[in-house]
């Protein structure tokens, strides 16, 4: 069934303390999408996906992942419904190796790429995997990493934070064309991004998100169309 | 006679054996505080109280039940390991949302009523428990005598340390673990039991205490006060080593050990505060400890 909802976001509220960061945030992921968040710096995108995973000290509301309710599991139960996270600051451990850092994650479901699987996709990684620091890797390299680690799990939703931030145009390219080839092969992402011209060749659906909410969805098709609209929203 | 700077060598030998002996148990007791420290944030100030009591079920295995040296060598741990378990399952977790003063306190306090129930129970005589047949006896070793069981502790020491160590470095469960130190919540949002691994780890860092309770008891006697005896200058180990550091532990507890015996020979009056000393300079010239990372 590929309309069915994935994920499902429904009057997600979320707060860091005393700070009310998100208002009721709704959107929908179809299986094998890439749909992406857009949106100024603290429209709430990174902290949608820190909710998603549970990794917000407090959460309301509702995110189903494959019909199941999981705004009250902790992150680990979130991660073994199949659900991985690549995050904005890449999470490489400085104390383990190049290696370690991509064994790390467990595998939560079958279906998960093979370790020489993903050496194939990404041959730089082959040739680091004994750098005793993971964090001795360029920033390029680590990105690449942190999104390979999370292929290997077996989780079919990818949550990926700004993944091209910082990095040459060349690695952004890189990482375009990983996106579009795990997509191939049947994963679903969701992608938080600022650059909406590198969203624009990766995703099929974008939500622009302002001020902790959706305001606009717009399908990638439609993109060109929507340009004016888009410049407002974000400013650029 | 051998003389060594116009000391005796048998003088020199035995305080160098006698701090290699005080080394091995600051090692093994200082390494499981840096485990704990780096996984729960926490000083485990009990950490001397849980190596008497591993002493204590050792002593209470042989009185009561008849269970000998070995099988308490592994009991004790598993014993007290799981006292551990239940001490992090049901007081110590609610206090990590607070800040680590808390946690230094409570276990603190622990320390306390643990020390004051053996206290009670056994008054603060000690009680001594006998070196096994197996390591009774001395071995010549040319230019000293070996008391047998002195040399085991110290192997035994060491390769508990060095075993401890593999299974952090060298390990897929060490990994789990050393990114756990480093960012738990990424690690539970990997699908690790974040929360579980703490518990164990408080489990396996208090085995390793109640570990050296047991090689302990027949060379200090068995009594309450035996773990707060060692476990200020377990502290300064921790502190001159590096928090949280394993290596740091293990190579800077053998080493204060034998500088502690030396200044035995050389400076008798010294030795009680030369590792404070080293403490000071260490804090002065480097003050995350020779193996600490910066922070």
């Amino acid at each position: 069934m590929p309309d069915a909802a994935m994920l499902e976001v429904k009057q997600l509220n979320s707060w860091y303390g005393e700070s009310h960061i998100l208002h009721g945030v709704d959107f929908d992921v179809r299986e094998g999408e890439v749909v992406t968040l857009l949106g100024r710096n603290g429209a709430g995108k990174t902290t949608t996906m820190k909710s998603i995973m549970g990794l917000v000290p407090r959460r309301e509301g509702s995110i189903r992942y494959r019909g199941a309710e999981t705004v009250g599991y902790l992150p680990n139960a979130i991660a073994k419904a199949g659900i991985a996270f690549c995050p904005e600051e890449r999470g490489i451990f400085a104390s383990l190796t190049v290696n370690e850092n991509l064994l790390l994650p467990p595998v939560v479901a079958p279906g998960g790429l093979d370790v020489d699987t993903i050496y194939a996709l990404f041959p730089n990684l082959k040739e680091r995997a004994n750098t005793a620091q993971g964090t001795k890797l360029s920033g390029g390299e680590q990105q690449m990493l942190a999104i390979a680690r999370i292929l290997r799990t077996g989780a079919r939703l990818l949550l990926l934070d700004e993944p091209t931030e910082g990095l040459a145009p060349v690695i952004v390219q890189q990482i375009g064309r990983t996106i579009r080839e795990i997509k191939s092969r049947g994963f679903t992402v969701l992608l938080v991004e600022q650059n909406f011209r590198f969203a624009a060749t990766v995703a099929d659906r974008h939500y622009v998100m302002e001020h902790g909410r959706v305001v606009d969805m717009i399908p990638n098709t439609q993109l060109e169309a929507s340009m004016d609209k888009l410049h407002e929203y974000l400013g650029v | 006679m051998i003389t060594i700077f116009g000391i005796p060598g048998p003088l020199l030998f035995g305080q160098l054996l006698l701090g290699l002996i005080n080394g091995a148990f600051y090692a093994m007791l200082s390494l499981g505080l840096a485990i704990i420290f780096g996984m729960l944030n926490i000083i485990n100030f009990a950490h001397g109280a849980l190596f008497m009591m591993g002493a204590f079920v050792a002593w209470m295995l042989l009185n009561y039940l008849g269970i000998g040296y070995f099988p308490a060598l592994i009991l004790a741990p598993v014993i007290v390991g799981i006292f551990g378990l239940i001490c992090e399952k049901t007081i110590i977790s609610p206090l990590y949302k607070l800040d680590h003063l808390y946690g230094l306190l409570l276990t603190f306090g622990m320390a306390l009523v643990i020390e004051g129930l053996f206290r009670n129970a056994y008054g603060s005589s000690g009680m001594p428990y006998r070196i096994p047949d197996v390591f009774q006896g001395a071995t010549d070793l040319g230019f000293m005598f070996l008391p047998n069981y002195r040399g085991w502790v110290v192997i035994a020491a060491l390769i508990v340390c060095l075993a401890t160590w593999a299974i952090i470095e060298k390990t897929f469960i060490g990994a789990r673990l050393r990114a756990a130190t480093e960012n738990a919540p990424l690690v539970q949002a990997f699908g690790v039991n974040v929360p579980r691994l703490i518990t164990l780890t408080y489990g396996a860092g208090v085995a390793l205490a109640a570990f050296a309770g047991v090689l302990a008891a027949p060379i200090y006697s068995v009594n309450p006060n035996m773990g707060s005896n060692f476990i200020i200058t377990v502290f300064a180990v921790v502190v001159i080593g590096g928090m949280g550091s394993i290596l740091g532990s293990i190579v800077t507890g053998f080493a204060l050990g034998v500088i502690e015996g030396l200044t035995k020979v050389f400076y008798p009056q010294g030795s009680a505060t030369v590792i404070f000393l080293v403490m000071v300079i260490v804090l002065i010239v480097r003050p995350r400890g020779l193996f600490g990372k910066a922070a």
